[in-house]
């Protein structure tokens, strides 16, 4: 180990080049450059290569010679942003969009609000039973995405499902919820039940981090549970609901093994019901890598400029409340 | 969790003496909230009670009897289980315990070496490098995967091991959670009387800071182990050899050939429910010692 060490500090220490024994100082300078060095290489190869190489792909396309037979008949020439407005162009990715959009629109408050719902339900007064459905909403989180789906895909299969067995009995239409609208309610409720429980800890988590005089002040003002929760706890919890806000989002973006998974299932999942699916469907099975790419790149924009547009509002916002 | 339990016994506790305008003794439980919190746990846990009653029929059972009436079929289910194939099941669990497993390891220890570096040391560049890791964890996975994907083919390592592997041992994330933790738990003074006492910066780190930083490690081990464990993506794209994939990838091939063939059906079933206990088990052993306040910890910050 030591002398792995001493190795690498030859490199780096070449620059300063103290032929002396180095000294607390110098040894204090290179340490951190030493000990980011696994995850600069593992970021270099698996994140700044790969994305160089998507944008270098998607400013590329494959010029086919003649029959496009023998080597040197395709070659990769420079596209511009033809790639780009192709992608941007096709309505196939913007139905993606709107889906992804509505379906995020289901997802983002009803997982957040229940998540937040739960978390000040621990947290109230003389609850019973807290421990145990605590664990019991967290549970999911432990369970692969993939797995969840097919789970609640069997639920919707009217031939198995308890549900359909009820509505059956009861004398009620029953409706196929792998179809068209309550499509999107379906996928909707995999994610929200995959998600509400690690949310509700991180919440509550927060919640717990409220310090008691906070309530005593408003003990002595005489505010009921219900007004404490919404004026004092929520208020106080801001910035992570921020935060669990912010990580939903970018999950619900990238959408893609539930759909994939409810695929087998039913056929109103299409190939492209995702901008993601969309996107490894073009570059595997269509295998033009170089349009994916665009699409990849224009999807990664998307996502960066939202995420931090939206940190930034909150950001501002979180100053100017605390500048009140 | 504990100071928490005290803070709320105390006030509590106050109150009782002065009954007169207090509540009866009936609704000394909190109705609504305890209800409330009682239809969450019966909404998450229906799922996983339906897999493992579903995981006890037959095959004929699972689409004639009623969806909550255990069947007698599960002892079968597994010995088609295990016979699917000469076995290819277990090893989709093998695979997916090494790499959750061997990639959380190194995923840790190369989050604790940077978080650590990133809490301590001021040096140029320090928040350049923070933002750029971070900007990693916004990155969809597809966009990565795919040229990942084919730069793995031009170094012939698709359909290995190391192509799923290697690709999520640099987890953002868990950068980010261990730079919070080691500037919580690894006093500046520490580190600067190891210096005094002529410990190497890397001796200081192995053996004064890592022993402190290891609650907040566990909770990153955790976090990477359920990450690679329930990932579905990079698997889906890099392999196509089936005994080299992970669990999700083979119930999703079973699925898929499921959907023509009903008897399948039983098979997936039993072998989601299998797929599910280990990281279930791991959970209810484990979470007390996840330390979450981390998260807010990093809301604050």
């Amino acid at each position: 180990m030591t002398s792995a060490r001493r190795r690498s500090y030859g490199v780096k220490g070449a620059p300063y080049a103290h032929p002396s024994p180095t000294t607390t100082l110098d040894r204090a300078r290179s340490a951190p450059y030493f000990f980011l060095l696994p995850a600069t290489i593992l970021f270099a190869l698996f994140f700044a290569l790969p994305i160089g190489y998507a944008i270098w792909l998607s400013l590329h396309k494959v010029q086919v010679k003649g029959l496009g037979l023998g080597s040197g008949a395709r070659k990769e020439v420079w596209a511009g942003l033809e790639n780009y407005t192709d992608s941007l162009t096709d309505p196939e990715l913007l139905a993606g969009a709107l889906r992804v959009l509505g379906y995020g629109a289901i997802v983002v408050p009803v997982m957040l609000g229940l998540a937040l719902l739960f978390a000040l339900m621990l947290d109230a007064d003389r609850v019973r039973l807290a421990p145990v459905t605590r664990l019991a909403i967290f549970l999911p989180y432990a369970i692969p995405g993939v797995v969840a789906a097919m789970l609640w895909g069997f639920l919707y299969l009217p031939d198995v499902s308890p549900f359909y067995f009820v509505l059956d009995r009861l004398g009620m239409p029953q409706p196929d919820l792998l179809d068209g609208g309550p499509l999107y309610i379906a996928l909707s409720n995999i994610a929200v039940w995959g998600g509400t429980g690690f949310n509700m800890i991180v919440i509550y988590t927060a919640l717990q981090a409220i310090p008691a005089e906070v309530y005593e002040a408003a003990k002595l003002d005489g505010a009921t549970p219900l007004q404490t929760a919404i004026r004092i706890k929520i208020p106080m919890v801001a910035p992570s609901l921020v935060l669990t806000f912010f990580f939903s989002i970018i999950a619900t973006l990238q959408v893609f093994s539930e759909p994939t998974t409810l695929k087998p299932l039913t056929n109103s999942v299409s190939t492209t019901w995702s901008p993601l699916m969309k996107v490894y469907q073009d570059a595997f099975r269509k295998g033009d890598i170089h349009s994916a790419a665009a699409t990849a790149v224009i999807i990664a924009l998307v996502t960066l400029v939202l995420s931090f547009g939206f940190l930034r509002a909150a950001n501002s916002r979180t100053k100017q409340e605390a500048a009140r | 969790m504990s100071s928490l339990a005290v803070r709320k016994a105390a006030p509590a506790a106050g109150t009782t003496p002065g009954t007169a305008q207090g509540p009866p003794l009936r609704r000394r439980i909190a109705f609504v909230p305890t209800v409330t919190l009682l239809i969450g746990a019966i909404y998450c846990l229906l799922p996983v009670a339906w897999v493992v009653i579903a995981a006890t029929k037959s095959g004929s059972e699972l689409f004639s009897t009623f969806t909550f009436l255990p069947g007698t079929g599960f002892t079968e289910n597994i010995r088609d289980l295990n016979a699917y194939r000469d076995g290819v099941y277990w090893k989709w669990m093998g695979n997916s315990a090494l790499y959750a497993g061997l990639g959380a390891l190194l995923s840790t220890v190369v989050s604790a070496f940077s978080g650590y570096a990133l809490a301590i040391y001021r040096f140029r560049g320090r928040e350049t490098v923070f933002n750029i890791l971070l900007a990693g964890v916004l990155m969809p996975p597809v966009i990565l995967a795919i040229p990942q994907y084919l730069l793995m083919a031009k170094a012939d390592l698709t359909d290995s091991y190391a192509s799923v592997l290697l690709p999520l041992v640099l987890s953002p994330y868990g950068v980010y959670l261990a730079r919070i933790y080691s500037a919580a738990a690894v006093p500046a003074d520490v580190v600067e009387a190891g210096r005094m006492d002529g410990a190497s910066e890397l001796r200081i780190f192995t053996r004064i800071a890592l022993p402190m930083m290891v609650p907040g490690l566990v909770t990153v081990f955790l976090f990477q182990f359920v990450a690679v464990w329930n990932n579905f993506l990079l698997p889906y794209i890099m392999l196509s050899d089936d005994e080299k994939f992970p669990i999700t990838l083979g119930l999703f091939t079973l699925l898929e050939q499921g959907s023509n063939t009903p008897a399948l059906y039983t098979l997936v079933i039993t072998g989601a429910l299998l797929a599910v206990v280990p990281l279930v088990a791991l959970f209810l052993v484990i979470q007390r010692f996840w330390s979450l306040d981390l998260l807010s910890g990093a809301v604050k910050s």
